[in-house]
């Protein structure tokens, strides 16, 4: 997907002037993080978990190439065809030679953000090829011609009246004016179930990839996932490297962690594995099953400091519980990956140039890393590329100049000390005791939104004196 | 550098040493936070000194990447305040940089070097409360007019998830005859973020306005917190939008003098 960081505040902006988009979100930010603190509480000790996890996860990622041959063994003994790509745009021509050699026009989908980040659909649309997303948030989406504003739920920006008027305007609805939510997924659903019969490549995405046995793990809550995958005669998995667990059981943990992290489930509505094309004597299952391992800079995100990141299980808690996000909206961040683990992906994956604003959004108030069930010390990340935007000189040189010079200054006591006693009697009397400023030099930003409380007189430094009388 | 007359750690059974560090935001903004600081470690009978050689711990250029500069930093706040025998703060946001983030910044002797100054820092509520409670009473001297005001408490995030401060503030109030009216939602920042706020100030004030809301909803008059970052970007809001609601630092409640008007309001006479 093309990627439009640069654009974070004039959309932040925006965002926050469409009142009806900021309710939902509000909503979301209220009611995501209760179940979320409900369905953690409830299972115990959520807490070795996701310390359990994260060691796992290390492991494995410390051992990549031993369980990733692992995996391609068990996995192309069950049947699979394993290929490798690059770059998004190898494993768009990946799946689009599949798609060729099957003489197959009609494909359908599954949610899957590692598609997104190749812009699949755009590039097998443009090859002539018939694209359907069938995940309900993703349908809606696909239908307004709009992305996902959330990893999880990629309409939770629209409203129910906007899907209600999009169904209106593309489907022919005879009588029916859809009133319910109810309606309007049952109206989807019929819609979807055409294109699930017609399909002939399915394309998923994975959870997990388990090395033990070469299969992959895919949660949905629709359904519709699994129908992707055992309808059609071909199925194609595009996911990355760093889905890989050891073992089955590690899955089993994973999924103890994703459900209740990202929509408070204890347990999604459908959880699958996949292990290959159908054997004989299966009902059903598709003839042909193909797994595209996308790189896409993640070997040199694990060779760099950046390497927890790869830990993500891209679950959305951090989203739900991140204040700029509920506040600037998924959009705002301009690529694939809004939030907390957005701001640190997008930046890695795509340019630190394009993208330098969004490890600024960040108040590095640590209410992501406290949900993340990844343990992702996300606020220390963001710290971590502000100082690459520093030292790539990417951010105002106004500001470069200030802190520096208040860096130095903070060295100097006695002339400190000086200065911000200055400052503190020349600003309370600009106050003439109204209590707050409205205009003072350097603070623009914060007047702008804001009034400066003024200081109440003499710095603390010039009006104490010592235990002992003056120490000066 | 460090300052000559800087008390030296007191031997067992004296009355406990204190450096206090006023952080930049109290010695230029609000002095009488200090101040307050001061008469309740003293009143609490603590021997409480102020190293003249303090600055501000660094968070600014920190937050924003200048590692290099904050490291320096950091080396001069260890140097003038290690041979402390208590380091108390009225800020969780810099007791949470002394504590956790110097010893991740530095390296080596450095490293060892923070975190024994980390291990005797404290946030002022969670000394008066953890470390002193326990030998000391604290004198209150909240007036009763003051003790009826209607007071909602904001946690600053580095105070609750770097320090896990959370009853502390409450209790202390508590004690003083302040029951505290509690937020929807406690757990979210306000917005301020140190420069964030400058940075990107309209996402910002939107967080500003969620918490506002808040506040006011709970009833109260005044939003107490023990961070004056967050306290000085809220009271700017709502002086702007007109919001009425007072904001005071908890140090100065607990203390009780309140020596100046609200935070960002006129000065009366």
């Amino acid at each position: 997907m093309e990627q439009h960081s640069a654009e974070f505040l004039a959309n932040a902006d925006e965002a926050l002037a469409g009142r009806e988009r900021a309710q939902l979100r509000e909503a979301m930010g209220l009611f995501a993080p209760a179940l979320h603190s409900a369905a953690a509480n409830a299972y115990g000790d959520f807490d070795a978990l996701r310390e359990h996890l994260h060691a796992v996860r290390r492991h494995t990622l410390d051992h990549l190439d031993v369980y990733l041959d692992r995996y391609l063994e068990a996995a192309t003994e069950n049947g699979n065809s394993v290929h490798f790509a690059e770059t998004p745009d190898e494993m768009n021509r990946t799946v689009e030679a599949i798609c060729r050699q099957h003489g197959a026009r009609r494909i359908i989908k599954g949610k899957s953000m590692v598609t997104e980040e190749s812009a699949l659909n755009d590039h097998l649309t443009g090859a002539g090829f018939a694209v359907r997303e069938t995940d309900l948030g993703e349908y809606i989406i696909q239908e307004a011609g709009e992305t996902p504003s959330h990893i999880v739920g990629p309409a939770l920006h629209k409203t129910k009246d906007e899907i209600r008027e999009l169904f209106l305007a593309r489907h022919d609805l005879g009588e029916r004016s859809l009133e319910s939510a109810g309606e309007m997924v049952g109206e989807a659903r019929q819609v979807l179930r055409e294109e699930f019969l017609g399909g002939e490549v399915g394309i998923i995405g994975a959870n997990a990839l388990v090395a033990e046995t070469g299969y992959s793990l895919l949660v949905t809550n629709e359904g519709n996932g699994d129908l992707c995958a055992n309808l059609p005669p071909v199925l194609i998995v595009c996911t990355t490297l760093e889905r890989l667990l050891p073992r089955m059981s590690d899955a089993a943990d994973l999924l103890r962690l994703l459900a209740r992290s990202a929509t408070g489930q204890p347990v999604t509505c459908y959880t699958s594995f996949y292990s290959g094309p159908r054997r004989p004597g299966d009902a059903d299952g598709p003839v042909e099953t193909h797994i595209v391992l996308l790189d896409n800079r993640r070997t040199e995100i694990l060779a760099s400091d950046y390497s927890d990141m790869l830990q993500c299980i891209r679950c959305g808690a951090c989203l739900n519980h991140c204040p700029i996000y509920v506040a600037a909206g998924g959009h705002a961040y301009g690529w694939v990956y809004p939030g907390p683990v957005g701001s640190v992906l997008t930046p890695l994956l795509t340019s630190l140039e394009e993208s330098h604003l969004l490890p600024n959004a960040c108040t590095a108030c640590g209410r992501c890393a406290e949900v993340c069930p990844a343990n992702i010390p996300l606020p220390d990340l963001l710290r971590d590329l502000r100082q690459e935007e520093r030292e790539q000189a990417l951010s105002p040189v106004g500001w470069r100049r200030g802190l520096a010079f208040h860096a130095r200054l903070l060295r100097h006591p006695w002339l400190y000390h000086r200065l911000t006693g200055l400052a503190a009697r020349m600003l309370a009397l600009a106050a003439r005791g109204r209590g707050v400023l409205s205009r003072v030099p350097f603070a623009a930003g914060f007047l702008s939104e804001r009034d400066l409380p003024a200081p109440t007189g003499a710095s603390f430094m010039a009006r104490y004196r010592g235990p002992h009388g003056d120490e000066r | 550098m460090t300052a000559a007359t800087d008390a030296q750690p007191a031997a067992p059974g004296e009355q406990p040493a204190v450096a206090l560090f006023v952080t930049c935001l109290v010695d230029l903004f609000r002095p009488e936070v200090g101040f307050a600081t001061l008469r309740l470690l003293e009143d609490a009978g603590c021997r409480v000194y102020v190293p003249r050689a303090q600055t501000c711990c660094g968070q600014p250029g920190y937050n924003n990447g200048d590692y290099e500069g904050a490291r320096a930093v950091a080396r001069d706040v260890i140097r003038t305040f290690e041979q402390a025998e208590f380091v108390v703060v009225p800020s969780g946001s810099c007791a949470g940089m002394l504590i956790h983030h110097y010893p991740k910044l530095l390296e080596g002797a450095w490293r060892e070097r923070a975190r024994a100054l980390a291990e005797r820092t404290w946030e002022l509520t969670a000394f008066l409360s953890d470390v002193l409670s326990d030998v000391l009473p604290v004198r209150r001297r909240v007036p009763a007019a003051q003790a009826q005001a209607a007071v909602a408490y904001h946690d600053g995030c580095a105070g609750l998830r770097e320090l896990g401060i959370r009853e502390q503030p409450r209790r202390l109030l508590a004690e003083s005859g302040i029951a505290v009216r509690e937020l929807e939602q406690p757990d979210v920042c306000c917005g301020f973020g140190g420069t964030f706020c400058a940075k990107m100030p309209a996402i910002s004030a939107k967080m500003a306005d969620d918490k506002l809301k808040d506040a006011v909803e709970t009833g109260a008059d005044t939003l107490v917190a023990g961070d004056l970052g967050c306290l000085i970007a809220l009271a700017g809001r709502a002086r702007r939008e007109g919001v009425a609601l007072s904001f005071r630092h908890v140090a100065e409640l607990l203390d009780g003098e309140l020596e100046a008007p609200p935070i960002g309001e006129e000065t009366r006479g």
